[in-house]
């Protein structure tokens, strides 16, 4: 009997050796107990750090279709009874999380455009190695890592262009930075010189080059560049309160600060309620569901860009 | 940096030899952008922005040693020198506010920083390619949600009537308020801050590991080394560049300890605790009016992040060959 089962235990450990070996390209296989012990340990640990990401998040999504008497007394259900989706009626009947939205999507996109379309430029002119006055520029913008002169001049400043309370008082303001100048300059470096010289002796101008050449070869990085330029916006919330007055204008971020933080919600969103308890509760379930609504589209959409996310820190890092 | 910047000279000689009727080979430099003027047509709009937003700023803190009032505008108002840091330096709250500041991201250098190297070299361990892509999937997603909602679920994680206080309510007879106890500010700040960050911060050591020579792990494996060992002698190894340029950022980030999350997880009862600079400057400067006053204290910031960064870049390059420039 306990023959049988030994041998069963050495087949099996065989086959699993077979079955790594496979997988890691007959990486050597010579691990003893307390390697095998570490081994199960670290995925026992992973498994934890996975749970203790996830179950804050998945608290908030089930939260979000709880009825909020629910949620306070007995925490999450899964009676079906106790769940509704008034929280989300609630958001989109009142419109002032789709406006923000809407602004958002504004902001972050123009943001994107001005930020990436002017980084790529500079940083291609700056990859062309006899640029004339190449050194001063780059003095000139890397200067600007180094010392800025903070929050209040550049205030100061956005008034004095009249971009208090517009759009470009969000945009414009940290736009251009170094690191995306340099990130492209680095990109446009690596691609082979022969292509912009084959192209010059056809005649064709900078421009051309540029446009025909270039640019095509320059998906992976607008790309890049792109997603970290539109993201940053779309989940910063810094400028738009210092530059903002009017509620119309609001980005999501700051329609969210106010109903999370300020506990400030549209009266619109639960003005049917009467009762004071009541309307806290509700207030209450609206910051779930609006959590969910804001946070959603980036999460559910950041998967398929996995890879350039991947690219863009790998690409950071070449400094 | 430096490096790169001196070498074009030689190249350009090359490339004008091989391609003699495009780039004549004595270029003055004033044909050679009425020639290649398309290059700095493409260059002005980040110059002018980075001129705009980036320069006249630092023009602009030379409010810090003015009388700043709107009405008479940066240039006509009257010089008084030292005064704005001698306040600030001499203030009650100078103190308490530089040790916040120093203490929160200092705490959270310390405690944070390792957690991703870890992680990485975790994951590392993890042979399955497709579960570990899982894994890393699943811990990146905090990375992609804002301050502010993070900030919002803080606040409904550790309200009085919420799940953390409820899950204590076996050991405790009164709900923890944490977020108005000066005490928990500092650990709720950096450890939320693991919570959203550590996963996609350990991408890049993810991303480093992966290119180490499997060799060299066959090699010692077959001399007896342990697992441990050969983590601690290949893979660290192998992150220590890697280590020293992220630690040199960091620390030259200190003083720019995250003002949108500070901000947010600010109640008027954690203030002792809460209050950095950077919230200090838009208060006093933005909120309260005071400009000048906001502006000397925003310019001591940035000089000492700037020594900060210079000295630790200086340090880091005696011992370990590594530097930012």
């Amino acid at each position: 009997m306990s023959n049988l089962k030994k041998e069963e235990k050495s087949k099996r450990k065989k086959k699993r050796l077979l079955l790594q070996s496979n997988s890691n390209q007959n990486r050597l296989i010579n691990n003893s107990k307390t390697d095998r012990f570490i081994l199960l340990l670290n995925k026992v640990v992973l498994g934890l750090v996975v749970l203790i990401v996830t179950i804050p998040l998945l608290y908030v999504l089930l939260g979000s279709f709880l009825q909020p008497h629910i949620l306070v007394t007995r925490g999450i259900s899964f009676n079906p009874e106790h769940w509704t989706i008034d929280g989300y009626v609630r958001i989109f009947t009142d419109g002032t999380i789709m406006r923000g939205f809407l602004n958002s999507i504004l902001y972050a996109g123009g943001f994107t455009l001005i930020s990436v379309g002017f980084s790529i430029l500079a940083g291609y002119s700056l990859s062309i190695d006899n640029l004339v006055g190449k050194k001063a520029l780059m003095i000139f913008f890397l200067f600007t890592m180094f010392f800025n002169g903070g929050m209040i001049p550049t205030y100061l400043l956005v008034r004095e262009l009249g971009m208090i309370n517009t759009p470009w008082g969000v945009i414009l303001p940290g736009a251009v930075t170094v690191w995306n100048i340099i990130l492209a300059r680095t990109y446009f470096k690596a691609l082979p010189n022969e292509l912009k010289e084959a192209a010059r002796i056809d005649g064709a101008s900078d421009f051309k080059i540029f446009l025909n050449i270039i640019l095509p070869l320059a998906k992976p990085i607008i790309f890049v560049l792109a997603l970290y330029a539109f993201i940053g916006q779309w989940n910063s919330y810094f400028n738009a309160m210092i530059y903002l007055e009017d509620r119309s204008l609001y980005p999501l971020q700051l329609i969210m600060r106010d109903i999370l933080i300020q506990n400030e919600v549209q009266p619109g969103m639960i003005a049917d309620q009467l009762a004071r308890a009541e309307m806290q509760r509700i207030a209450e379930m609206i910051k779930y569901s609006s959590i969910v609504v804001a946070s959603l589209p980036l999460l559910i959409m950041y998967p398929f860009f996995q890879k350039y996310f991947e690219k863009g820190v790998m690409v950071g890092s070449l400094k | 940096m430096a490096k790169e910047l001196g070498s074009p000279v030689k190249v350009a000689g090359v490339s004008s030899n091989k391609v003699p009727n495009v780039t004549k080979k004595k270029q003055s430099p004033l044909n050679y952008i009425k020639n290649n003027y398309m290059l700095y047509v493409f260059l002005a709009p980040a110059v002018i922005l980075v001129f705009l937003f980036n320069y006249i700023p630092m023009y602009g803190v030379t409010i810090a040693f003015k009388d700043f009032s709107p009405t008479r505008g940066i240039m006509a108002s009257e010089w008084v020198g030292f005064a704005h840091f001698t306040n600030f330096l001499q203030s009650p709250n100078f103190h308490q506010i530089f040790a916040n500041t120093i203490k929160l991201s200092a705490f959270e250098l310390l405690i944070g920083f390792p957690v991703p190297i870890i992680l990485a070299l975790m994951l590392n361990q993890v042979r399955r390619a497709n579960i570990k892509k899982n894994i890393q999937l699943m811990i990146y997603a905090p990375h992609f949600i804002s301050a502010v909602v993070i900030g919002g679920m803080i606040f409904i994680f550790l309200s009085p009537a919420g799940p953390i206080n409820a899950m204590l309510s076996v050991f405790l007879d009164r709900p923890i308020s944490f977020m108005s106890d000066p005490d928990y500010f500092r650990t709720i700040f950096i450890a939320s801050g693991i919570w959203q960050g550590a996963g996609f911060a350990s991408i890049i050591y993810v991303a480093a590991l992966s290119n180490t020579d499997p060799q060299l792990h066959d090699a010692a494996t077959i001399d007896g080394a342990s697992l441990l060992q050969r983590i601690w002698h290949i893979d660290v190894q192998v992150l220590k560049p890697t280590m020293a340029v992220l630690f040199i950022l960091a620390v030259g980030g200190i003083m720019g300890v995250g003002f949108e999350k500070a901000y947010l997880l600010q109640t008027d009862m954690n203030l002792p605790a809460s209050e950095i600079i950077d919230t200090y400057v838009y208060k006093r400067g933005l909120q309260a009016g005071d400009w000048s006053f906001g502006a000397a204290v925003g310019l001591f910031n940035s000089v000492v992040s700037l020594m900060l960064l210079v000295s630790v870049n200086y340090i880091v390059k005696r011992f370990n060959g590594e530097s930012l420039y």
